[in-house]
């Protein structure tokens, strides 16, 4: 809860975290998935069409939904598998094959980095930057976050206090003023100051609109251009409540910057995140984080292995970790 | 596109079936099968589809289908109007008190949705009909969520009230109430806080505010992007604050929108407005039949013809039309109408209305290029005088050269701008004697290519 901000939380264990975030996501998916699995006999078509429901429920999509149950009859015709209850394992190893994180995936936290967070409005940007600059301080980095929103009334008092709780310093300036000047002098700064990461919180755009992608594009250009040799991290941050426009969202970032990372937000909610899934098959974008509540604490990296197996899991399991 | 793709879909299905004479019930099953899986993509709720596509397959087994000559068209036309049905018939706004009477709007929903950014466009709305609203305050979590409002009741210049961070939202109302009786404020709206539908805690916090204070309108906000949760996101708030009304923002993305119907169903609460746009005054009526066209994909174009008809002043028109037939159109017409399409929101806005044009697909179109083309226009009108303006055919090449001149262009583009105006006039001639004795609408786009 948003009111305990201030306190210590006990630490957890990673696993432990994920799951709690999760455990509605869990419980949803798992409960409907389990039903299946157990309301069935024999593995027919009208079984697969109960799982592709259940799937599209998820918000997978169509077509990533078809391409998961058409892997899994491959796989249940190969291994001649006659119990529903097995097919359980399979589906959770094609999802979880298709979610897989490359291992380079967090290696801008080792270097000179500028960390350029994007995505349309109201999917938690800034509080998503807040929760990483508070990790980064952690681990003892030198964290500089820069405030390139400019558009949005009161985007700049917002960092501010996120800053101010991951105790890192901010460059803005003041609203109205052009974001590729703030990014500009972020950018100087961080090379000043021997910055280890830079995070740049940027104003909430449709994917849609031209001139602002546009906007985007120049934002970029000043940073290759100031700091051609620093490491360049991309994260589109995706609303996890989102049903397939984050697809399109994805895609269209992706016309405008080289994105190297999705942040999933709200999955401490009902809604499943299921995109995910669809995004990482068709883009091949690796979720690299994952949102789990308001906290600065609540921001996990993202483990496929560790998220379909929270999906999956039954109560009894989530108890034991 | 989402319309196109679906319509050559069942195209393809029924022109398969053809081949074996008659059409049968199974076929118009394989036909409702693609229907299924458009709405889905749209974002439509699984379980509502279903429901849907059981009463649609039973009116479209009955001959409707089989005996039409184009079948794809006729159960296209049969989901547009069974979805219209779903979506309500009619548009649904937020009902003021009459006088000053105060009447009181709380806006709830998840995080991140846009009730802050809702809340002073509604008051904006309000405040043009003459009410004198007053916005309050009550998100006491999100970090300079209080300032956002405040900023932007400045904007739209309404009243504004706040009692920082430490006070329970109950408490900032029954104020607030008392403020807004004290300085004639008519309409308060509050602000709350984004929350999960099933954060207890939270969610009790608004509970209590409707438990003691008479709350006129509880409004659901919800982001037009929102998937398969939007059942019981809504289900969950309608239950427990018995929600008035719905706001869909962020329509001006790409989103087909199939949460509204989702939404609908689940708490047969209407639809009251949809968010269009990131300025203040991007706020808009809601209507059934556009969302329903806008979830097949079918585009906006009522919307568009709705806007035309707004910005386009009847006299005008006709003394375009008389022009147009004489082959008088001049520049200042010219100039006219790239201003009533600014009016309309510009190129861009209006081609996201048009079938075919809004769902995706606009990532191809180099929109800012109309744009600039349209100002570049202006810009070289601006330079003619105003004899020339009036008399396209006085332009002579020293005249072009001292235009270019004047409007910081080249030469080529001056000429390339008479050429496009020249033929623009000569197919709104015909366009024109075309229309003769049909039906006539001031709106036309005097642009051939963009
Ligand atoms: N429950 C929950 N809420 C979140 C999460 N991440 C962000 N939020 C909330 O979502 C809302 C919007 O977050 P912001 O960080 O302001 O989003 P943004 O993308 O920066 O928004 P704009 O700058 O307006 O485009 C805030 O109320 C956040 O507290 C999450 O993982 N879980
Ligand atoms: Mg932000």
């Amino acid at each position: 809860m948003v009111i305990l901000m201030g306190e210590e939380k006990e630490k957890k264990g990673f696993f432990r975290r994920l799951v709690e975030g999760l455990t509605k996501t869990r419980k949803s998916i798992a409960s409907g998935i389990s039903s299946i699995f157990s309301a069935f006999s024999k593995i027919d078509d009208e079984f697969y069409e109960e799982l592709e429901e259940t799937l599209i429920m998820a918000d997978l999509g169509v077509n990533a939904t078809m391409a998961i149950v058409e892997n899994l009859k491959e796989k249940v015709k190969e291994n001649k598998i006659k119990e529903p209850e097995q097919c359980r394992q399979l589906l959770m190893e094609s999802i979880e094959e298709q979610m897989n994180v490359p291992a380079d995936a967090y290696e801008f936290e080792n270097r000179k980095s500028v960390v350029m967070v994007i995505g349309v409005n109201g999917v938690g940007k800034t509080t998503s930057i807040g929760k990483l600059a508070g990790q980064y301080k952690n681990m003892g980095k030198r964290v500089l976050v820069a405030a390139a929103d400019t558009f949005r009334a009161a985007a700049i008092e917002q960092l501010t206090e996120w800053t101010n709780r991951a105790g890192v310093e901010i460059i803005a300036q003041s609203e109205g003023s052009d974001p590729a000047a703030v990014v500009y002098d972020a950018v100087n700064a961080a090379k000043s100051r021997k910055t280890d990461i830079l995070l740049c919180d940027t104003a909430g755009r449709l994917h849609n609109k031209k001139n602002l992608m546009d906007e985007l594009r120049k934002i970029n250009k000043v940073v290759d251009r100031e700091y051609p040799d620093c490491y360049r991290e991309t994260l589109v941050v995706l609303d996890g409540t989102t049903g397939q426009n984050a697809l399109a969202q994805a895609k269209q970032f992706g016309e405008v910057a080289d994105i190297t990372g999705i942040i999933i937000t709200k999955l401490d909610g009902t809604a499943k995140g299921g995109i995910a899934v669809a995004i990482q098959k068709e883009l091949g974008i690796p979720v690299k984080y994952i949102g789990v509540g308001e906290h600065i604490d609540d921001l996990q990296k993202f483990n496929p292995h560790e998220y379909v197996e929270a999906l999956f899991s039954t109560d009894a399991a989530a108890e034991e970790a | 596109m989402a319309f196109d793709s679906l319509s050559e879909k069942l195209q393809n299905v029924f022109r398969n079936l053809r081949n074996k004479g008659r059409l049968t019930e199974s076929d118009v099953k394989t036909a409702m099968r693609e229907v299924k899986m458009a709405l889905l993509e749209a974002d439509v709720s699984f379980k509502v589809v279903k429901t849907f596509i059981n009463s649609v397959t039973e009116r479209a087994v009955g001959q409707d289908v089989l005996n039409s000559l184009t079948p794809s068209q006729m159960v296209i036309k049969i989901v547009n109007e069974e979805l219209t049905k779903l979506m309500g018939d009619e548009t649904t706004e937020i009902v003021l008190k009459p006088g000053n009477e105060i009447t009181t709007i709380m806006m709830c929903g998840l995080q991140g949705a846009g009730k802050t950014t809702m809340a002073a466009k509604l008051a904006g709305k309000f405040k043009s009909k003459g009410r004198k609203p007053l916005l309050v305050a009550c998100d006491i979590y999100r970090p300079a969520a209080i300032d956002q409002l405040r900023i932007n009741a400045g904007k739209v210049g309404v009243d504004f009230f706040e009692m920082g961070t430490s006070h329970a939202p109950v408490n900032i109302v029954k104020a607030a109430l008392e403020h807004a009786k004290a300085n004639n404020e008519n309409v308060v709206i509050i602000d709350t806080a984004g929350r999960l539908h099933i954060d207890e805690q939270m969610m009790e916090e608004l509970i209590t505010v409707k438990e003691e204070i008479n709350i006129d309108h509880t409004v659901l906000t919800v982001d037009s992007m929102t998937g398969q949760d939007a059942v019981n996101v809504a289900e969950t708030f309608n239950s427990k604050l018995e929600i008035t009304g719905v706001i869909l923002t962020k329509l001006d993305g790409d989103t087909r929108g199939g949460a509204a119907l989702s939404i609908k169903q689940v708490t047969g609460k209407p639809i009251l407005y949809i968010g269009t746009g990131e300025k203040l005054t991007d706020v808009e009526q809601f209507y059934p039949d556009r969302m329903a066209s806008r979830i097949l994909g079918m585009g906006d174009i009522l919307s568009l013809i709705d806007k035309a008809e707004q910005e386009y002043d009847e006299q005008k028109a006709k003394e375009l039309e008389r022009k147009i037939k004489k082959s008088e159109f001049d520049f200042n017409d010219y100039l006219d109408q790239i201003n009533s399409m600014r009016n309309m929101g510009g190129i861009t806005k209006i081609l996201e209305m048009l079938p075919g044009m809004g769902m995706g697909n606009m990532k191809d179109v180099d929109m800012s290029s109309g744009e600039s083309a349209l100002k570049q226009a202006e810009t070289i009108i601006n330079s003619m005088t105003k004899k020339e303006r009036a008399n396209p055919d006085l332009l002579n090449p020293s005249r072009k050269n001292r235009i270019a001149r004047g409007s910081g262009v080249d030469i080529a583009d001056v000429n390339r701008f008479i050429k496009q105006f020249n033929e623009t006039k000569r197919v709104m001639k015909q366009m024109s004697g075309m229309m003769k004795g049909g039906k006539k609408r001031g709106f036309r786009l005097p642009f051939g290519k963009m």
